[in-house]
């Protein structure tokens, strides 16, 4: 191994995100669909020739897709352990999320990159597209229970052999979804990041050399890794138990447990989710690597120092049963993935707290609230509205929980209501912050938002959420926040669905609106620690009401004087 | 004195820098006084009249970070919104995104709260048809209870303002009519272009600083009358052109990178003036270092640019990357034992360890007095008489020596690399990540520190060289002299290009052009000719994000003369470049029209800033010192660089001092001074 100096090694860090960040923002740019182009997305790094491990990350991905894209990688490096015929110019293609993969909408494209003949690592991208098929136009089937009901699954199948397009693969993909024209505006935008980082990373190679850029991998992933003992060292040692439920799995109504017991052991950290439920028979199970990537961005945000790679996953075990809903295999549905991750990364930033609560923040709204509404134009053209919603962060030590915030999954920004309106027929009838849907708290969560939607000709309404019966929690004394609610116009009135958050089979008419309130974030620390004047502030501003001031706060009247 | 002298005036947060230009004789002089933080004009005036009597003045540009300035320490005006019913949040729900990719902590306070944001009934749909009129008496009612509640300003904005205008047209004259000063807007006069969040922020942060930079410029104004001046007086806006005083007080947000911008123009200016017309402009300070590209003499405009999280500015600015690299920055070694320098900076107070205010934490500043790049006998800017080498040493020692293993002098050149490695990397993502070859492009560093690093920059990144101008520390000033006048507008369209009804188009581009126009002749400025330039922002049919198309026509004789068929060909050329495919086959839209009107300025002979011909080397010569480049002590000779005449050629190691820069010449290059006074830095063998 050459070694490197501590210069080049910092020099060659930023050389390296630079370029991942550099096709995140290709893709980002020339995408078709605003899951990709404004709620990004997608992600794309650096992976290691053998074994798959990420590298190098851009800043900017999807912070899901950071922990998860190794396994995509693993996943290609498999089948070319099987079948052999790997040569330069190659381009894998697949969305299988029982082999590396998320869930089907998620596309992934794994190029290998050669020197002088021989592997030197892969690039991979990754990116959500619009609709791959299925029940439910944009994949978010609240009740499949197998794949098959969500969309089309693509193995590993090589997109480019040799630098030869396959013109059958697209051929299939395009019969298979309901908007080709975006798909094949995606996967152009992902093909134009991955020639961009092939070009970027050669020249750098050339410029360094490949046994000096080989060994400062070597060298980030063992930075990682020292940094993350380091954190996980001052931890103090103990077992922490932390769980919360699911509302349902769409299918059947009853909640399903994610449970951890997290155990902290000098530097070194396990995470056993063996009390979990079983998988489930809707569309919210998801796979190990799923799981093993979700737990990683939940110690990626408390833990903010440490680097993305893969060393830093090497100070933790994880134990994930195939018998629960997260270690799930095929044809278990996992359309919708995002639920189960979210309430994962609750659940370890809650047993985190336990062991550590000045470090640790109440949870977020933790729900993604995949909405789609569809219909026919008067000119008989079809139209699919699909967004995801935000809400509120938790309190934490410092501040406040920020109001109307994106995911912890996720860096997406929602698409303006200008450009959804002049896009598709529908008008917003509000777009607003959600009164006392904060958890109360010392630190109060961030807020939630309403939003509420007529649409102007008839449309299918699909939504695929959660936080329906159990609130988003607080910590350390603070308390819970509101419950995510919603409901849909009928001749008769408001109507709410059954499975509180899961929504199919609805129709609305033209003129007919839906309206969505989504959770903020729980409190910190205790309500009546809460300054005064800034709960006085709350109530002026209507983040909080007089009655909610009075329950959660113990404020009487006299006192807002 | 003439009545043709013209000064630009540069206040920034330490120093207010001048420069005065007498066109009729081609003399000028340049001056630094402080500035007075809080009363401006005193240091404003103070400077004016170092050149004479400010009465003699025919006119003064104005480059201002009070509005910068406001906006960063939130120390705006207390404003009020009128908005659609059911949509006050907008400007505190954002885009829903959040301050940082990792860690969840921290919050937003928007500029207006939310007992300032009142709504009405109105609606306007997205292609333009109006849904519900607004009512002028619920809108002079809400304007009345913002007034009660103390607000000194007022913003408009409702849902789909771009796509018709009329309500918040009625609702502004509705607001108007109650309302006792000029400081109402609407979104669809500051910006109709689609986007809500993006067009009420920057609807509101110009109504926050209306008040603040309208009474700025009226304690100029008044300063100015009280000596007699009755000349122009004009402002630089963040686009890098100049505006009238009437315009900035009534589009103050446009006023947000006014000093930074100024900068840009001079430094863009200048190198074309030297036969550079590709450079990359670096501005070293204390916490960052700016950078921006200018590619054959066209500085590169950003449409937008966000001024801290959640506070989003839309409005054609010059593009100034940052990074958090600068002189202040401080070196440590992290617990993965990986070297870093910044973002944590020392700033100017306490400042890095060799100033004595009492930082202990090494910064790179200290790193360039070990390695005796600077001269801690007489530092810049003339505050301290003396830099302590020897604590920058003990810091260097202590952070970032022992922890690597490595001598104290090595511990310091690997934080100049580090930091070289940072700058270089901020020219690498504006140049050649952006598909522009290094070696056509030539750094230039203004300001205080960036002409330490320029040997680095070369290297790096493989520039052709380097221009350090003659007067580095006044740049800013000299381009407030040399801006053009500029008017930027925009629309937004929703044309698909299929069906383009190219006759409707023209009319409009021609209306927009005589709107621009107007705006730029009504500044009063003399001009040599006003140009009008036409980009539009296109896509393919499906995508979000816009390519922008520059367009190769004008108007003449009232038409531009556009087609489908120009437009087509030029979005392909753009698209090209942009990415690596084209999609045939599918359609392709017009957002946005985007229309400039450029009133060129007068040329300014830069030649009467070249050194005169007492100067000579050997008056220039000031001896030598060692300096460290490359792991050794190399005996360096230090020059007067002021003193230094046209073609003298100095080949590295070498060290030019002047009062406000110090240019390092490693020993692999070699520096020459151009017919304009410019110091070339380029590879020693290789031509300017």
């Amino acid at each position: 191994m050459t070694p490197i100096d501590p210069v080049t090694l910092a020099v060659l860090k930023g050389r390296l995100e630079q370029i991942a960040d550099e096709m995140d923002a290709t893709l980002y740019r020339s995408a078709f669909n605003p899951i990709i182009a404004e709620a990004r997305d997608a992600c794309h790094g650096l992976y290691h020739a053998t074994t798959g491990d990420t590298l190098v990350q851009g800043t900017k991905g999807l912070p899901i897709f950071v922990g998860a894209m190794a396994f995509a990688v693993k996943a290609v490096i498999a089948k070319v352990g099987r079948e052999g015929g790997l040569h330069p110019g190659d381009t894998f293609l697949f969305n299988d999320p029982y082999s590396g993969g998320t869930h089907l909408n998620d596309f992934r494209l794994v190029r290998p990159v050669f020197r002088d003949g021989t592997l030197f690592c892969w690039l991979a991208s990754v990116g959500h597209w619009l609709d791959i098929g299925g029940n439910v136009p944009g994949g978010y089937n609240p009740k499949a229970t197998e794949s098959f009901q969500e969309g089309v699954r693509f193995p590993p199948v090589k997109l480019f052999s040799a630098g030869h397009l396959n013109q059958d693969i697209v051929d299939i993909l395009a019969a298979n979804t309901r908007v080709p024209t975006s798909n094949w505006g995606d996967l152009n935008g992902q093909l134009n990041a991955l020639d961009l980082g092939e070009r970027r990373f050669s020249a750098l190679l050339d410029e360094y050399g490949d046994a000096t850029v080989d060994a400062a991998f070597a060298a980030f992933s063992d930075r990682a890794e020292a940094l993350m003992r380091a954190a996980i060292r001052a931890l103090p040692d103990g077992r922490y138990s932390f769980s919360d439920v699911l509302d349902n799995d769409g299918i059947t109504d009853e909640p399903l447990t994610i449970a951890l017991d997290l155990t902290i052991d000098g530097d070194r950290l396990v995470l056993d989710f063996s009390r979990s439920s079983a998988p489930a028979q809707g569309p919210i199970n998801i796979s190990h690597a799923t799981t093993v990537a979700a737990c990683y961005v939940a110690l990626k945000h408390v833990f903010t120092e440490v680097p993305a790679n893969a060393g830093c996953l090497r100070p933790i075990t994880f134990t994930v049963p195939e018998t629960t809903l997260l270690g799930a295999g095929a044809p278990k549905p996992m359309a919708g993935y995002t639920e189960t991750i979210l309430r994962l990364i609750g659940v370890v930033l809650g047993a985190l707290a336990e062991a550590d609560p000045e470090r640790a923040t109440a949870a977020p709204f933790g729900t993604i609230n995949a909405l789609s509404l569809a219909g026919h134009r008067a000119d008989g053209s079809r139209w699919v509205m699909f967004s995801f919603f935000g809400g509120g962060l938790g309190g934490n030590p410092e501040t406040d929980g920020l109001s109307h915030a994106n995911n912890p999954i996720s860096t997406a920004t929602i698409p303006p209501v200008e450009i959804l309106e002049a896009a598709y027929p529908v008008v917003f009838t509000q777009w607003s912050l959600r009164p006392d849907s904060a958890g109360a708290g010392a630190h109060r969560g961030g807020l939630g938002a309403v939003y509420e939607i007529e649409t102007l000709t008839d449309a299918d309404v699909f939504l695929l959420g959660e936080r329906g019966k159990v609130a988003p929690f607080g910590v350390k004394g603070g308390q819970s926040a509101a419950l995510n609610r919603f409901a849909w116009q009928t001749p008769e009135g408001w109507a709410s669905p059954p499975m509180v958050s899961k929504v199919t089979d609805v129709r609305i008419r033209a003129g007919e609106r839906v309206r969505l309130e989504t959770p903020g974030g729980g409190g910190f620390g205790h309500p009546a620690e809460r300054d005064r004047d800034a709960l006085k502030r709350d109530l002026r501003l209507g983040y909080v009401t007089p009655e909610a001031a009075a329950r959660d706060y113990d404020l009487t009247t006299g006192d807002e004087q | 004195m003439t009545p043709r002298a013209i000064v630009g005036v540069d206040v920034g947060g330490t120093f207010t820098d001048l420069f005065y230009y007498d066109e009729a004789a081609g003399r000028f002089q340049t001056g630094k006084v402080p500035s007075n933080r809080g009363d401006e004009a005193v240091g404003f005036l103070a400077g004016l009249k170092g050149f004479g009597p400010v009465a003699g003045l025919a006119s003064i540009v104005h480059g201002t970070t009070v509005g910068t300035n406001a906006l960063l320490e939130r120390k705006g005006a207390r404003i009020g919104l009128i908005t659609t019913r059911g949509f006050r949040d907008v400007l505190e729900m954002r885009r829903r995104d959040r301050r940082h990719t990792w860690g969840l902590w921290g919050d937003f306070v928007p500029v207006v709260d939310r007992d300032l944001r009142l709504e009405v009934d109105e609606r306007t749909l997205a292609d333009g048809t109006i849904r519900q009129v607004v009512d002028p008496d619920q809108v002079a009612e809400a304007a009345r209870a913002l007034l009660e509640n103390g607000a000194e300003a007022l913003a408009i904005c409702f849902v789909n303002a771009y796509a018709n205008p009329e309500n918040e047209r009625v609702a502004m004259e509705a607001a108007a009519a109650v309302w006792p000063n000029a400081n109402v807007e609407r979104s669809s006069g500051i910006l109709p272009e689609i986007r809500e969040f993006e067009r009420t922020s920057t609807t509101v942060l110009n109504a926050y600083l209306q008040p603040v930079v309208g009474s700025y410029l009226g304690k100029l104004d008044r300063a100015l009358e009280s000596e007699g001046f009755s000349g122009r007086f004009h402002i630089v806006q963040s686009n890098g052109g100049v505006m009238s005083t009437a315009t900035a007080r009534r589009l103050p947000v446009r006023t947000a990178l006014s000093g930074p911008a100024a900068g840009v123009i001079a430094a863009a200016a200048i190198a074309k003036e030297a036969g550079f017309p590709n450079v990359i402009t670096g501005d070293l300070g204390g916490t960052s270092f700016d950078v921006s590209l200018v590619v054959e003499g066209e500085t590169a405009l950003a449409a937008q640019t966000t001024i801290d999280f959640g506070l989003v500015i839309r409005t054609p600015m010059i593009e100034i990357s940052t990074i958090g690299a600068g002189g202040g920055s401080i070196a440590h070694v992290d617990a993965g034992g990986l070297l870093q320098v910044g973002p944590e900076s020392a700033g100017s107070r306490p400042g890095p360890v060799c100033y004595g205010q009492g930082n202990t934490r090494p910064t790179l500043t200290d790193a360039n007095v070990v390695l005796g790049r600077i001269n801690a006998e007489r530092p810049i800017g003339g505050a301290l008489k003396r830099l302590d080498v020897e604590a920058a040493k003990a810091a260097i020692q202590e952070h970032v020596a022992a922890p690597l293993g490595l001598d104290v002098m090595a511990a310091a050149e690997a934080i100049v690399r580090v930091a070289d490695g940072k700058m270089a990397g901020a020219i690498r993502l504006v140049s050649i990540e952006r598909g522009h070859d290094p070696q056509k492009f030539a750094a230039v560093p203004f300001g205080g520190g960036g002409a330490l690093h320029v040997g680095a920059l070369i290297k790096d990144v493989g520039l052709r060289g380097a221009l350090v101008p003659r007067y580095p520390g006044v740049t800013s000033a000299l381009g407030c002299v040399i801006a053009d006048i500029r008017h930027d507008q925009v629309q937004t369209l929703n044309l698909s290009l299929a069906n383009l009804d190219a006759a409707a188009l023209d009319r409009r581009m021609v209306a927009e052009a005589e709107a621009a126009r107007e705006v730029v002749e009504a500044a009063g400025l003399t001009v040599s000719r006003i140009d009008t330039v036409f980009e539009l922002d296109m896509h393919y049919v499906g995508q979000t994000h816009t390519v922008a198309v520059a367009l190769p026509v004008s108007v003449e004789s009232g038409t531009t003369g556009i087609t489908t068929a120009i437009i087509q060909e030029a979005f392909e050329a753009a698209y090209r470049t942009s990415f690596s495919r084209l999609l045939p086959g599918l359609g392709t839209r017009i957002v946005n029209l985007r229309t400039a009107a450029i009133g060129r300025r007068p040329h300014f002979d830069l030649a009467a800033l070249a050194p005169g011909a007492d100067a000579s080397l050997e008056a220039a010569r000031l001896g030598s010192r060692p300096v460290w480049f490359n792991g050794a002590w190399h005996e360096a000779a230090v020059y007067a660089r002021l003193a230094l005449p046209v073609g003298a050629e100095i080949p590295g190691p070498a060290i030019l001092e002047q009062p406000d820069a110090t240019t390092v010449v490693d020993p692999d290059l070699t520096a020459r001074v151009d017919r304009l006074g410019n110091v070339v830095v380029t590879r020693t063998g290789e031509p300017a």
